[in-house]
């Protein structure tokens, strides 16, 4: 019997060569498809067992993990509902993670190099590891301004400090609850998840920075700037205003706004034109500077085409194709393919209100460690510098005009000097109108720099988006003890 | 058969002191008690952050329990391999620490009050180790027990098919009909008819043996045995579809079967048994799937698991997660989510070792089972009597086939089917019993190592020994 005992050793041991080939195969070779399969949820109740750090703003934690009994130890929180959630995004179980808690999501889970050292000391002193904190630029006063200025509508507003391109206020409505995407209740999450994709527009869409529109009489500041850049024209250059523009190689006839008159001698300096947002000026005037130099002083203030990473990813900015000179007459007054972010169009502000330089703009000022400890500091940089100090001070006193004088009268605050320039761009027919606003005060000492967008608000950039712009400027600047 | 290798103890000059390894085997199991413990510390201080004062209870209780063992085969099976208890004491503390880390897991997520199995485990191998030392004390010369043959055949049959005949709410489980409930207590009387009718196999097969392999007919180039010398192969194939159809028991009626089929080709040395084997099973496979829905199911499961994650392939696939996510080096003790595989404590056990130690832990835990299983192979080898050779050979393959039948299942390689990892794996009646296997592997290995001439005479000479049948 020894013989078949033999071979019967022989196959046992051929038999466990084959369990352990398949447990190689599954521990080795699938490892990393099993341990990322959506089904897997280790994966999962591992980022959850982990503290994750806060977002702050201001001091105070707009973002921030507490324990739970269940198998999910920690449950994200957002104290302030609906105020943060354009700018926090949420962290869910079954829809990810969303704008700053999907972008900072490395320093959130702890997983950052940055935290490296952190984690190293974690490992030695045998303390959970935790998520690093992330502070953010934002003003309370501005983004509570700015949210309760959009309420009832659909709209996006983006404050800025020009100085250094520090996001005050980033508000987009409607706006939802990120906490009821958050929660640990996947039926929860995903009722939840329906009823805001039931609405018309879906409010976790952040219209200030995922989002671009035609901008509308905001553009003319751009135009503005290419003209005052060429040396060929001042402020105070005469320029033609006449009541239709028939454009060039078409029947089309342009007409102002209200197929009002902008002047009856048919022609206006050109401060005068943007303070009343003359149509047929800008029309004429983009026309005569070509298409090259509208595009550039574009490109200039950040209409690229690319998105910036602030750190969340935004849309891209851009003039569009200008095909012909009549394509050139309407782009000039931001209709057609011209399209920019409520973002790109507080940029546009921001730059010339500071000297003609524009910052890049950022939203985390500080990453600090568990232990509070900040171990990265947001480092202000130039994004471009788009006109001279010069331009940019004619710039700054032809938006003076606009607000002091023109369509932006709705926008001044008592005491202070607030320049501006309003948007209501055309959509299609029957469909109303955006309304913008974008400015920038105090005029003489600028502290911030902001862009309300209303989407289809059906009135004029003056009656809609400038009273919002007045109501986050005051804010601010109550704020800074001015 | 008497000439093995020149290694054979027996072949020792007589009057020769022949080592008995007992002192490798008592620092072997000082070694598995040490990783045990060590394995329950790692456990409660990653989980709870401090050690339990319940862990030196355990650790008392678990080492004296080596302890007395050790004690016994001292002295009553003194020439004992010195292998086999050491692997059975590593296997079931780790299968001790594996639960307790999984009760850990269920108090964390609250879990019902009650799912302290660990105790109730350690117990269990408290029993087992009582059914250890009676095999040893009481059966001093394994050969005594191929005159209870049939008694246990008989024995063994009647458990099998007690829980066919009982109704459902005290038998069945997870749509296995295969328990007896009463009381509180569960008990699984597959377990011990396994080796009940493992000794039967042993001692009917070396009766017959000579007329099943010598009386045969030659057709097509293949030695086939004669039509009435099919009956019991016959038989144990029935018996195992019998079992497939009353208890839907895949695991036992595929385990008995193979085992069954694997003694005959031991016996007989001849492969076409082997064939003959192998084609009723392919034909009662074949026929399972075409009747059975729950055989259906589980093969279709096994074939595309991931297209049945939320149904009937939810449990392999949560298995594959687990062992996938432990990768090379696992999630360490009490590190991973092992709990998040249903029923992770009894059938799928491997699975949460796999996650928790990783591919080299669980390959560690593979070599530990084919150690115990070689040793027994071996025993085998050299022990004198043939009803000896073929019932340490059917004990070891059945520890082995058991292994791969299961581990197969967790791991994807085979269809999925109900049946314990042998030692590690919570439940009563499959410790108790293995207990009951060894101690039966442990007396025979006894008598292959001891010296032909016993350096001092039995007390008890065994005049009724049966004469042995020599081969060639």
């Amino acid at each position: 019997m020894n013989a078949p005992l033999r071979r019967v050793a022989i196959s046992v041991l051929v038999l466990f060569t084959l369990l352990i080939v398949n447990v190689n195969y599954i521990q080795v070779v699938r490892s990393d498809e099993l341990r990322e399969d959506s089904g897997n949820t280790r994966v999962l109740t591992e980022e959850y067992s982990r503290e994750r750090g806060s977002i702050v703003v201001d001091g105070t934690e707009v973002a921030l993990s507490v324990p739970t009994q269940d198998t999910l130890t920690y449950l994200r929180q957002y104290p302030q509902g609906t105020t943060y959630a354009p700018v926090t995004g949420y962290y869910s179980l079954i829809y990810n993670s969303w704008q700053m808690e999907q972008a900072a999501n490395d320093v959130l889970a702890g997983s950052d190099a940055r935290l490296f050292t952190q984690r190293l000391a974690d490992l030695f002193t045998g303390r959970d590891p935790a998520g690093g904190d992330v502070v953010l630029t934002l003003d309370p006063a501005v983004q509570e301004a700015a949210m309760a200025g959009l309420e009832g509508v659909t709209g996006a507003v983006v404050a800025l400090d020009p100085s250094t391109g520090a996001v005050l206020g980033m508000a987009s409505t409607p706006t939802y609850d990120p906490g009821r995407l958050s929660s640990h209740d996947p039926d929860a999450i995903r009722a939840y998840a329906a009823e805001l994709e039931a609405m018309d527009a879906d409010p976790r869409l952040n219209r200030a920075i995922q989002d671009n529109y035609p901008p509308g009489s905001v553009f003319k500041v751009i135009v503005s700037a290419a003209a005052l850049a060429s040396g060929e024209y001042t402020p105070d250059t005469v320029v033609p205003a006449p009541d239709t523009l028939t454009l060039p190689g078409t029947s089309t006839q342009l007409r102002n706004f209200g197929n009002s008159s902008c002047s009856s001698s048919q022609e206006q300096s050109l401060i005068d034109a943007l303070t009343i947002s003359c149509n047929t000026a800008f029309a004429q005037l983009g026309i005569d500077l070509g298409e090259d130099r509208v595009r550039e002083m574009a490109e200039a203030f950040g209409m690229t085409g690319e998105g910036l990473e602030i750190p969340m990813e935004t849309a891209g900015s851009s003039v569009g194709d200008i095909e012909s000179e009549a394509a050139l007459g309407q782009s000039s007054i931001g209709q057609r393919d011209v399209r920019m972010t409520p973002l790109q169009a507080a940029m546009v502000a921001a730059a010339v209100a500071n000297d003609g330089t524009l910052m890049t703009p950022y939203l985390v000022d500080q990453v600090r460690a568990p232990d509070l400890t900040v171990i990265d500091r947001a480092d202000p940089e130039e994004l471009s510098e788009p006109v001279s100090a010069e331009v940019a001070g004619q710039l700054t006193e032809m938006m003076e005009s606009v607000v002091a004088n023109g369509s932006g009268r709705a926008a001044r605050v008592p005491g202070v000097t607030v320049t501006g320039k309003t948007g209501t761009a055309q959509v299609a027919e029957d469909v109303p109108d955006h309304n913008w606003f974008i400015g920038f005060a105090p005029a003489e000492d600028p502290q911030i720099a902001v862009a309300v967008f209303v989407a289809n608000g059906g009135g004029t950039g003056g009656d809609t988006s400038a009273p919002i712009a007045r109501e986050v400027i005051e804010a601010h600047l109550e704020g800074q003890g001015g | 058969m008497i000439g093995g290798p020149s290694t054979d103890p027996r072949s020792a000059a007589p009057g020769t002191a022949i080592p008995t390894r007992r002192n490798t085997e008592l620092a072997l199991l000082g070694f598995a008690v040490l990783i045990t413990l060590a394995a329950q510390s790692i456990v409660d201080v990653t989980v709870t952050g401090s050690l339990r004062p319940e862990l030196a209870t355990f650790g008392g209780w678990f080492a004296a329990l080596w302890a007395v063992l050790h004690l016994v085969v001292r002295r009553f099976a003194p020439y004992a391999d010195p292998l086999l208890l050491p692997a059975v004491a590593l296997l079931s503390g780790l299968g001790l620490t594996m639960i307790h880390r999984l009760d850990l897991a269920g108090e964390q997520v609250g879990a019902a009050a009650g799912s302290e199995d660990a105790p109730v485990q350690l117990l269990w191998a408290t029993v087992g180790s009582g059914l250890f030392i009676a095999v040893l004390v009481v059966l001093r010369d394994h050969r005594l027990l191929s005159r209870f043959a049939y008694t246990l055949a008989l024995v063994g049959l009647v458990l099998l098919a007690i829980p066919a005949v009982l109704p459902a709410s005290i038998s069945e489980v997870y749509g296995a009909k295969i328990w007896i409930r009463v009381a509180g207590f569960s008990i699984q009387p597959g377990e011990f008819a396994k080796i009940c009718l493992i000794v039967f196999f042993a001692s009917y097969l070396v009766d017959k043996r000579d007329v099943l392999a010598l009386a045969s007919r030659r057709v097509a180039g293949l030695e086939l045995p004669r039509g009435r010398d099919l009956g019991p192969v016959l038989v144990a194939w029935a018996l195992s579809i019998l079992v497939l159809v009353f208890e839907r028991d895949l695991g036992s009626s595929l385990l008995l079967f193979g085992i069954f089929v694997v003694m005959l080709y031991i016996a007989t040395e001849r492969a076409s048994w082997l064939l003959i084997g192998l084609g009723l099973f392919a034909g009662g496979a074949f026929f399972a799937y075409q009747v059975f829905g729950h055989v259906q199911v589980r093969v279709d499961t096994w074939l595309d698991p991931f297209a049945y994650r939320d149904e009937g392939g939810y449990q392999l696939v949560q298995s594959l997660f687990g062992l996938g996510t432990g990768g090379l080096f696992g999630a360490g003790l009490g590190g991973g989510r092992p709990d998040q595989v249903p029923v992770a404590k009894s059938d799928f056990i491997a699975a949460a070792l796999g996650e928790e130690l990783g591919l080299f832990g669980l390959v560690a835990v593979i070599v530990v089972y084919l150690i115990l299983v070689e040793r027994g192979l071996r025993t085998s080898l050299v022990v004198r009597d043939a009803f000896g050779k073929l019932l340490a050979g059917g004990l070891a393959f059945a520890v082995a086939w058991q292994l791969f039948v299961v581990l197969g299942g967790v791991t994807g390689l085979l269809p999925l089917t109900g049946l314990t990892t042998p030692f590690v794996a919570y439940g009563g009646s499959s410790l108790v019993a293995n207990f009951g296997l060894v101690a039966i592997l442990v007396r025979i290995s006894d008598a292959a190592r001891r010296p032909a001439t016993p350096p001092a005479p039995p007390k008890q000479a065994i005049g009724e020994a049966p004469t042995e049948v020599v081969t060639p």
